[in-house]
């Protein structure tokens, strides 16, 4: 759209803008802005309407006592006191850090090795469309099957183990096994579209540079460290970001496997805020601990963004 | 892309952008303070009536009963609409808050106690009265279990519920145990009377070696004679209140809505620390084996040759294919009974509805002869009319299940009410948590006399 206005804005002599210019540009500019917020308005509308407003309608009610059927009470900072005493909350907090660091950790390597593969590989359209496929498959459905698949007693997984002589895993009812068992059922069904988004990087590194570097005799291990990775770096910054807000925010793998248990071992902050406000009508408290989980990820996407410099890049 | 944007242009775009988000903000803002406010209702006679269920088993019984009542009465037209009971709650409360929940609906007692206290469900105390309807009618408990802590009844029972033992046939005729021998078995948190005997010969490892028999190794389990679902938390409904209830022992002080609970009691630590005790002796999956698939998939796997479980999942477990399975009452415990948690639901009227005239009258429909036979008919629940009790009872007794197994409890009244509390969510949280970890072997039954302070607490808030 700036481009088709443009003619019109720019004026006729260009080292000396009259009077009349200057305004012409300013009216266009004027008429610039207003067609920018027409595109906007949309999405900002639901912006606001879906994310701004109930994350300040949120931050407030985390302020509150409210059980949604009668009108809030303000309490002032008893929320987050409660919450710095809350063994429940810590526990939690706890139990999602050891999952987003098993999950992240997997999935980033996994996913870099596989786009890399599919990008030095092979050129089959095919093939690079099948690594996205456990991701076109429901959340909710995936960790029904590998529920199913995982059972100790009737499980195709535990049959498998047995038949090859070792002892059969609780992979969801063991407190030690149920985080790592989610972690890695999350981390199959997103490894693919996590290596799709990092392919996509790998396109923008120029051919040239590899070219290069063959002819100066390098190999695809050199490669891939002095080549790929620094160069990808902006990528990969912005995928670590988004992976890691979404792994922080586990909850449908944990609903419809473990619900929490056992014995809270899987009990995620996500899923303890549902607990709190859906059964137990403490939206109150369920926003306070909403709030902390809104800070925490703000502050590591902070981290993140600056340790990363993902706004720059090498390759300029 | 050419246009050059100096930084004050851009700047005065993301001024504007705030402004009209804060117009937009105010708008909602504004909107938003009708929140809170329950509409009353009214107590129109006509009109039509939405009617919220999650079985979809009983769908077509309560069908045929919503026809009929239609036919009687043309002015009053029905809407059935079923949800999964995992949505269900979740889904009625936002059409509580949204202003558009059913007129009528079938409740459950733990939840109904939330419901009344926040005035969100019709008191049918006068109505039940104006139109003289004889209490008696109903089995005995289910009309106590719909009376909340005021004092009002809340709900008109529609059917009951109580537990028995599920067995495989076959697995039972194998080990040489008779239908007879698990009919009279008995109980007592020592030795666990002929009840453990029973488990421990239906019990066999990898190698075919039964529970009792020596060179039993309980690493290698191939079917455990008794199954578990979970720790049962604070009402162990189908696990353990069968057990812990003959020992004279009750969830409260009160049938229900008491104002202690009794879970620092000796009786019921004893019958928990037996029961887990199974686990160690290799006769009941640990319960980290538990999480997956449900009970009856493990029955039908002959993971297990025996389960207790609900009135409620007979139909499920007639239905399993490939294996032939049949009922046995609780065993004979301490006080020389049987004893089962005792459970019924109701349908509830919404406060907000605004045909609540015509709710009534087909909640009182519902729990009417002429419906209360057509479900009976159907055979998919116990209705809690007595009257037509022996005709849900015999087509029951079709699926070939022993059906006095669950009925035995209710002639010799040796039911326990299932407990009814305030705060009933936030305690059962409390005391699953505490159960899973002493079934997990981290904590000694004991320390749930700590939990039962907490949990006491809690019903005074």
């Amino acid at each position: 759209m700036a481009t088709v206005l443009l003619p019109e804005a720019t004026p006729s002599t260009p080292a000396q803008p009259t009077a009349s210019a200057r305004s012409n540009r300013r009216r266009a500019t004027r008429r610039q802005t207003w067609t920018a917020l027409a595109f906007i308005a949309p999405s900002l509308l639901g912006f606001v309407v879906f994310y701004f407003w109930p994350t300040l309608r949120g931050i407030y009610l985390s302020f509150t006592d409210f059980d949604v059927f009668t009108d809030p009470v303000w309490v002032g900072l008893d929320n987050y006191t409660r919450l710095f005493g809350d063994e429940t909350f810590w526990n939690s907090a706890r139990v999602t850090v050891q999952y987003v660091l098993i999950n992240i950790t997997l999935q980033t390597i996994l996913a870099l090795a596989l786009a890399v593969l599919i990008h030095r590989v092979t050129q089959s359209t095919f093939l690079r469309s099948v690594v996205v496929a456990p991701y076109l498959v429901a959340n909710v459905v995936v960790a029904l099957v590998w529920f199913w698949m995982l059972d100790y007693q009737i499980g195709i997984v535990n049959q498998g183990i047995e038949w090859l002589g070792g002892n059969a895993i609780a992979f969801f009812g063991d407190e030690s096994w149920a985080i790592p068992t989610i972690a890695l059922v999350n981390t199959w069904r997103h490894v693919g579209y996590t290596a799709l988004l990092i392919f996509a990087g790998l396109q923008m590194i120029p051919k040239e540079v590899y070219e290069a570097a063959r002819t100066e005799g390098a190999n695809e291990w050199k490669m891939f460290w002095k080549i790929t990775v620094p160069l990808l770096r902006p990528v990969l910054a912005l995928v670590l970001v988004i992976t890691m807000i979404g792994s922080f925010q586990v909850f449908d793998t944990v609903a419809v496997t473990t619900s929490g248990g056992p014995a809270d071992a899987t009990r995620v902050v996500q899923y303890y805020i549902f607990d709190l406000a859906f059964q137990r009508l403490d939206f109150g408290y369920a926003s306070a601990v909403s709030v902390m989980l809104l800070l925490v990820l703000a502050v590591i996407a902070f981290i993140q963004l600056r340790l990363t410099r993902a706004n720059e890049s090498d390759l300029n | 892309m050419t246009l050059t944007s100096p930084r004050t242009k851009r700047r005065r775009l993301s001024r504007r952008v705030v402004t009209s988000a804060l117009a937009i903000l105010t708008a909602t803002g504004l909107a938003g303070c009708t929140q809170g406010a329950m509409s009353e209702g009214a107590w129109g006679e006509t009109g039509d009536l939405t009617y919220w269920m999650w079985d979809s088993n009983q769908v077509p019984a309560y069908q045929a009963c919503a026809t009929a009542f239609e036919k009687k009465n043309p002015d009053i037209s029905i809407t059935i609409e079923q949800f999964g009971y995992d949505d269900y709650w979740n889904k009625l409360m936002t059409s509580f808050v949204a202003d558009s929940a059913p007129d009528v609906f079938v409740d459950h007692s733990s939840k109904y106690g939330d419901y009344a206290s926040r005035g969100l469900i019709e008191n049918l105390d006068e109505l039940v009265e104006k139109d003289n309807i004889d209490l008696d009618q109903y089995v005995n408990g289910t009309v106590d279990l719909w009376r909340a802590a005021d004092g009002h009844q809340y709900g008109m029972p529609k059917d009951w519920d109580t537990v028995a033992i599920f067995y495989n046939e076959e697995l039972a005729s194998e080990a040489g145990i008779s239908a007879e021998k698990l009919g009279s078995m008995t109980w007592n948190p020592e030795d666990g009377g002929t009840y453990e005997d029973v488990i421990a010969h239906l019990t066999v490892d990898k190698n075919g070696v039964r529970g009792d028999e020596e060179g039993f190794d309980k690493t290698r389990v191939e079917t455990y004679g008794l199954g578990l679902d979970d720790s049962g938390g604070g009402y162990g409904q189908v696990t353990w209140s069968m057990l812990a209830g003959t020992t004279g022992w009750t969830y409260m002080d009160e049938p229900t809505w008491g104002s202690e609970f009794n879970y620092d009691d000796e009786r019921f630590q004893s019958a928990i620390a037996w029961w887990r005790g199974l686990i160690e002796k290799g006769y009941m999956p640990p319960l980290s084996q538990t999480v997956g698939t449900a009970l009856s998939s493990k029955m039908q796997a002959e993971s297990y040759a025996m389960v207790t479980d609900g009135a409620w999942n007979i139909n499920t477990y007639a239905k399993l294919q490939g294996v032939k399975l049949n009922t046995a009452p609780t065993p004979i415990g301490v006080d020389g009974e049987r004893a089962s948690t005792f459970n019924s639901l109701a349908d509830s009227i919404s406060a907000s509805s605004k045909n609540k005239g015509a709710a009534w009258e087909w909640v009182k429909y519902l729990s009417s002869p002429e419906c209360q036979s057509t479900v009976a008919d159907a055979g998919v629940v116990f209705p809690s009319l007595s009257a037509v009790g022996d005709t849900a009872s015999e087509r029951f007794a079709e699926t070939g299940f022993n059906i006095e197994a669950f009925t035995t409890h209710v002639d010799d009244d040796t039911t326990i009410l299932f407990p009814l509390s305030e705060n009933a969510v936030e305690i059962n949280a409390l005391m699953t948590n505490a159960m899973d970890k002493v079934l997990s072997f981290s904590t000694e039954p004991s320390s749930l006399t700590e939990v039962n302070k907490t949990v006491t607490g809690l019903l005074d808030e």
